[in-house]
Parts: structure tokens; C-alpha cells; sequence
């Protein structure tokens, strides 16, 4: 194996890890964007997707099948159900403390994200559930290079999503509102958008993407447990926070830079892969420090 | 003549059964009298009581340790701390590997390991406190995990199965090893917790660090260095942290990178936010609440960590300061 080969290989896994976290880095940022908040329970409604799609997947297999179209459907039918989890657990549990200090809503976010967690836990017994399919292990053979059937459709599927994402926000009456929602509410308000209605929406199509990314990755790496959102939730939230958070683009930017970067950052002599975390971690660290307006963030002088 | 001022009513106090119970205590002599009491209680328990239990309150009395160190940052400084557990490793695996690996004595290590710990203090605080709280806490959560990570990977941390066969400490030719001694010990060191917590709750730092809290532009207005009594909180956490790690190592003998994992941290948290942050009879209920309630609780298995979760989240929704909460005007 050459090394340009061992480069685009690289690029190639890069690319399949960048969009798992690009994916649930866009629920973080969005959040972050209409009330400020670090959710800290997004990872967990990733595992929640993962487990909904398994779910979806026993659901329909035997009509669909456990091949494309049935992951497909399952994948549609986590992200509505997790959807509405997400919009759930905002009116139940953020709505009302967003009035409520700082470390309050923080804190809550922390118990809504372990509840998840534990909840999971009891229902699994915390075992490894095997997330079953017919994908096969086909894919193109360039020289030494191989690329799998199974990583093409899913960065294809996680464009798709984001390019929906981003003419959402960007074309639609709901989208624009969003964009207003994040800048200012109470004029918002006052020029009778109903701001409830868009925080939910929000929390409805990030914690949709999550479970997109999730119900992938169980079908991709073929088991899911209770614990599987944690890292990602942080590592996805290092991805928002190296794009810029608040900013969409900066979220499927930051997943993409950082998928590769851990990719290529495991070759790196003396960065063995048992330090690939450390490493992502080191990046979060040392983004917040010198730049925590990230790429595409803009500059906001707040202090907390 | 003008009427006098209205002096507090005499004899019989008003309020709810837990105002009043707090009114009875609040002259010095009665509070000598309770604290008397319960350290009676702390030294008579383990006589009482089987193995069993005597170990399970040692676990109890460390998380108070812990638990106060935690309130430190959270409760009196208000920076939420995701990776306390990291303070709590540097202390245990700085005393396993000096007296492992370098033959030190227990004693003689212990110095190297708050000194450890302060450092690790202000390396995590340094650079992240001007950040946003959020921020804050979830650069602290990467640390908890970093330092987790690194016990793992390196070689003299003894890698993911950790250290084991840290000698027991002795004194004066006693070898502590029984677990009724560690009973003491732990005992010993949460009472020095509580005084030092009271003590700095009433000093100068534990109100600027209520300043701080409450308003951090308006404290710097008022001379106050909010980066230096905020890193002050981090070191005065992390050495709290660190005794409790140090007894814990040599008292298990075997330590390991998932003893201090960001379950561990997120449940010393716990303790506090369910007490009330900033209160310390409230933490050290909460401390006591969180090791005991899993114990009572044995029969539900898994669910029980689903309860405690659930009670967090019920607690931050209709009592956010906590079960016993601070009262300070």
C-alpha cells in the first residue's frame, strides 16, 4: 500500500466518522442557537435514535426487509420518534427553568441525559444489542483502495439530511423564524412569531438528525448499547464548537474536520490510536481557549 | 414617645417544623451541644454496627469529603465542575505510584500528592476559567476524561487494570488495615472537611466567592480578582479531592482508571445539587444519601440508578437548590 493510498483510505473513513458527528454536532448548534443551552442529553437521544431504529428495523423487516429500504424506513421512523422525545423532554424539562440561573438548566440537562441513559441501561441489562442487517460487505475496489457500498450511502444519506437542513432554514417561514429566534427572542415576540412553536421545532429536527445518525451508525457498526452516546455526544459537540457554535454550516464543518482530523490523527507517530480521544479532547480544549467563537461563529461578548 | 422597634417574639418560634427545628439549634452553645452529639454518634457507629455496614458508612464519610471539596467549586464558587473525579485520581494514583514504584513511605507521599493535585488545579483552571459556564464544564468533563485516558495508556499508571498492592500505611509501628480503622480515618478526615468548609464559608474568600457568584462584574467592580478567588476554588477543591483520593488508594489497595470515570463525577455532583450546593449539612446529606440510597435500594438492580436519576431531575425541577438549601442574605 502506497502512502497516497493509505492517505485517500484515510479520507475515506474520515469522511464516514465526520458525518456522524457533523450530524449530531447540527442538534447541539441549533439548540445552543434558539436558548442557549448545552444539551447536555443530545448524545443520549443519538443512542435513543439508535435504539428506536433498531426497534423501527424489527418493525418493518419483515415487509422491507433488513436491506436499504428497511433501514431506510427505520431510520424515518427513529427520527419522528425521537423527534417528538426531544420536543417532549424541552417542554417537560428545559421550558421551564429557561428563566432559572444558568447551573440549574445545565444541571437538568445532565439529569435528563442520565435518565436516558439509565433508562437504557435497565432495558438492555447493559449488554451490546447486535443491530442486525443485510447490508453485505460489497463495496469498489480502486487499486489497493476500498471503499465500501455501506460508507458511500451513508455520507450520502448524511449530505442529503444536511443540504435538507440547510434550505430549511435558509427557504422556509420556519427556518427564517429560527434564524430570528436565535438572535432575539422577545422582538421576536413582538412581531408575533410564536417562539414556543419554533423552540420545538428545533429541538424536533435536532434530535431527528441525532436519531438519523444513530439508527446509521447501529446499521454501519452493527451493535448499540446504552453508553454509545456519551463519547460521540462529546466529540459531536467538540465538532460545534471547532465550526463555531450556534452556526449550522460551522457544525457540519467542525463534524467534517473533526472525523478527518481524528482519522489521520490516529497515523500520527507517538498519537497511537489508544490516544485518539485524548486527542479530540486536547482539540476542545485548546478551540475554547484561544478561539471559542470557533470557525464561522461570530463574536458575541457575553459573559456567564 | 416613639414606639421601640419591634423586637423577635420570645418563647416559642414560628415557622414550618424544619424552621423551627433550625431555630432551636441556632445559639453556639446548642450547636456545640448537636455537633457533640454527633460526633459521639460518628465514634460509637462502628462498635454498633456489623462489617458490612462499618464499610459501606466509610464509603459514605469518603463522598462527604468529596462531596464538600465538589461544593467548594459548585456551590460556593459556582463553576460547574464535570471532571471532579480527575482530583480525586491525581491524589490516589500519585500515593499508589510513589510508594508502589518508588518505595516512598505513605506519609512522606502525601505532600507530593496535594502539591500534585493543586497543580492539576491550576493547569485545568487556568486557561478555562474565563470561559462561559458551559464551556467551563464541559472543558472539565475533557479533562475528567483526558486524565482518565492517560491512567489508561501509560505504563506507570499500571494501564487499563491499574495499581494494586499499595502497602498500608502505618504509624508509629500500627498498621492501619483493619476495616474499622479506615472507619476512623475517613471519619477523621470528613470532620476536618466540614470545619475547613465552615471555615471558609466565613472567611474573606467565601464571600467574595459569593460575590462572584451572584454577580461577577459587580464583584470585580468591587476590587475583587474574580480569576485568582475562582482558581483559588479550583486548588481548595482539587486538594479536598485529593485527600479523599489518597486514603481511598491505599484503603482499596488497588486502584483503576474506571474508579474514576465521569459516573464518578457526575455522582459526587449529584450529592450536591440533590443536599443543596453551597449548604453543608445539605452536601453531606446528600453524600450520605447517595452512597446509602443505592445500598437500600439493592433489590431494584438496575433500576435503582434510574430512580436516582429520576430524583435528580424531579429535584431540579421543583426544589433547584437542593433538599436542605443555603439561606444567606
Amino acid at each position: 500500500m502506497t502512502w497516497y493510498d493509505s492517505l485517500l483510505q484515510q479520507l475515506a473513513d474520515g469522511l464516514v466518522l465526520g458525518s456522524f458527528y457533523a450530524l449530531v454536532a447540527l442538534g447541539y448548534t441549533m439548540v445552543f442557537g434558539v436558548i442557549k443551552l448545552l444539551n447536555f442529553a443530545h448524545g443520549d437521544l443519538y443512542m435513543t435514535g439508535a435504539f428506536a431504529g433498531f426497534g423501527g428495523l424489527s418493525l418493518v423487516s419483515g415487509v422491507l426487509g433488513a436491506g436499504w429500504l428497511g433501514i431506510f424506513v427505520a431510520m424515518l421512523l427513529a427520527m419522528l420518534a425521537v423527534g417528538c422525545l426531544g420536543v417532549v423532554i424541552e417542554r417537560i424539562a428545559y421550558h421551564p427553568m429557561l428563566a432559572a440561573p444558568r447551573l440549574s438548566i445545565l444541571i437538568t440537562a445532565l439529569a435528563v441525559s442520565l435518565v436516558l441513559q439509565n433508562a437504557a441501561l435497565s432495558l438492555t441489562g447493559g449488554q451490546y444489542t447486535a443491530f442486525r442487517t443485510d447490508l453485505g460487505f460489497g463495496g469498489l475496489s480502486l487499486g489497493n483502495l476500498f471503499i465500501s457500498y455501506n460508507q458511500i450511502v451513508l455520507v450520502a444519506t448524511a449530505a442529503v439530511l444536511m443540504i435538507a437542513l440547510e434550505l430549511f432554514v435558509s427557504k422556509t417561514l420556519y427556518g427564517r423564524a429560527m434564524r430570528a429566534v436565535a438572535i432575539d427572542k422577545d422582538m421576536c415576540r413582538m412581531l408575533g412569531i410564536n417562539v414556543s412553536a419554533v423552540i420545538a421545532i428545533t429541538f424536533f429536527i435536532g434530535s431527528g438528525l441525532a436519531a438519523a445518525a444513530g439508527t446509521m451508525a447501529g446499521a454501519y457498526y452493527g451493535s448499540i448499547w446504552y453508553f454509545m452516546g456519551f463519547l460521540i455526544g462529546l466529540k459531536a459537540f467538540t465538532a460545534a464548537v471547532i465550526g463555531g457554535i450556534g452556526s449550522i454550516t460551522g457544525a457540519m464543518l467542525g463534524g467534517l474536520i473533526l472525523g478527518l482530523l481524528e482519522s489521520f490523527g490516529t497515523h500520527i507517530p507517538f498519537i497511537g490510536s489508544e490516544w485518539k480521544d485524548v486527542f479530540t479532547f486536547a482539540i476542545l480544549i485548546l478551540v475554547l481557549v484561544f478561539k471559542p467563537t470557533g470557525l464561522l461563529g461570530k463574536s458575541e461578548v457575553e459573559r456567564m | 414617645m416613639a414606639n421601640p422597634t419591634p423586637v423577635a417574639p420570645e418563647g416559642r418560634p414560628r415557622g414550618n417544623l424544619a424552621q423551627r427545628l433550625y431555630a432551636a439549634f441556632d445559639s453556639p452553645g446548642r450547636r456545640r451541644a448537636l455537633h457533640l452529639v454527633l460526633l459521639a454518634i460518628l465514634i460509637v457507629t462502628p462498635w454498633l454496627s456489623s462489617q458490612y455496614v462499618t464499610v459501606i458508612l466509610t464509603n459514605a464519610l469518603l463522598y462527604v469529603v468529596l462531596c464538600l471539596g465538589l461544593n467548594v467549586v459548585v456551590g460556593y464558587a459556582g463553576l460547574l465542575d464535570l471532571g471532579y473525579a480527575a482530583f480525586f485520581a491525581v491524589g490516589a494514583y500519585t500515593i499508589g505510584i510513589l510508594t508502589q514504584q518508588f518505595g516512598f513511605n505513605f506519609w512522606a507521599a502525601i505532600p507530593f500528592a496535594l502539591l500534585a493535585a493543586a497543580l492539576a488545579g491550576v493547569i485545568i483552571g487556568g486557561p478555562t476559567l474565563r470561559l462561559r459556564s458551559d464551556y467551563l464544564a464541559i472543558v472539565t468533563l475533557g479533562f475528567g476524561e483526558i486524565v482518565r485516558f492517560t491512567a489508561r495508556n501509560l505504563e506507570i499508571t499500571g494501564g487499563a487494570s491499574g495499581l494494586s498492592h499499595i502497602p498500608e500505611p502505618s504509624l508509629f509501628g500500627w498498621y492501619i488495615d483493619s476495616s474499622i480503622d479506615f472507619y476512623y480515618v475517613f471519619a477523621a478526615l470528613a470532620v476536618l472537611a466540614y470545619i475547613a468548609s465552615q471555615r471558609l464559608f466565613d472567611s474573606r474568600l467565601g464571600r467574595a466567592w459569593l460575590y462572584v457568584r451572584h454577580d461577577e462584574d459587580a464583584a470585580e467592580a468591587m476590587g475583587i480578582n474574580r480569576v485568582a478567588v475562582k482558581l483559588a476554588a479550583y486548588v481548595i477543591g482539587a486538594i479536598f479531592g485529593a485527600v479523599g483520593g489518597i486514603f481511598f488508594s491505599v484503603n482499596l489497595g488497588a486502584i483503576s482508571p474506571e474508579s474514576f470515570s465521569f459516573q464518578q463525577s457526575v455522582l459526587i455532583l449529584m450529592a450536591v445539587v440533590l443536599g443543596g450546593m453551597g449548604k453543608i449539612p445539605g452536601v453531606i446529606l446528600g453524600a450520605f444519601i447517595v452512597v446509602l440510597g443505592p445500598e437500600l435500594l439493592r433489590e431494584f438492580d438496575t433500576l435503582r440508578l434510574l430512580i436516582f436519576a429520576v430524583l435528580l431531575l424531579l429535584i431540579m425541577l421543583f426544589r433547584p437548590s437542593g433538599i436542605w438549601p443555603e439561606k444567606r442574605s
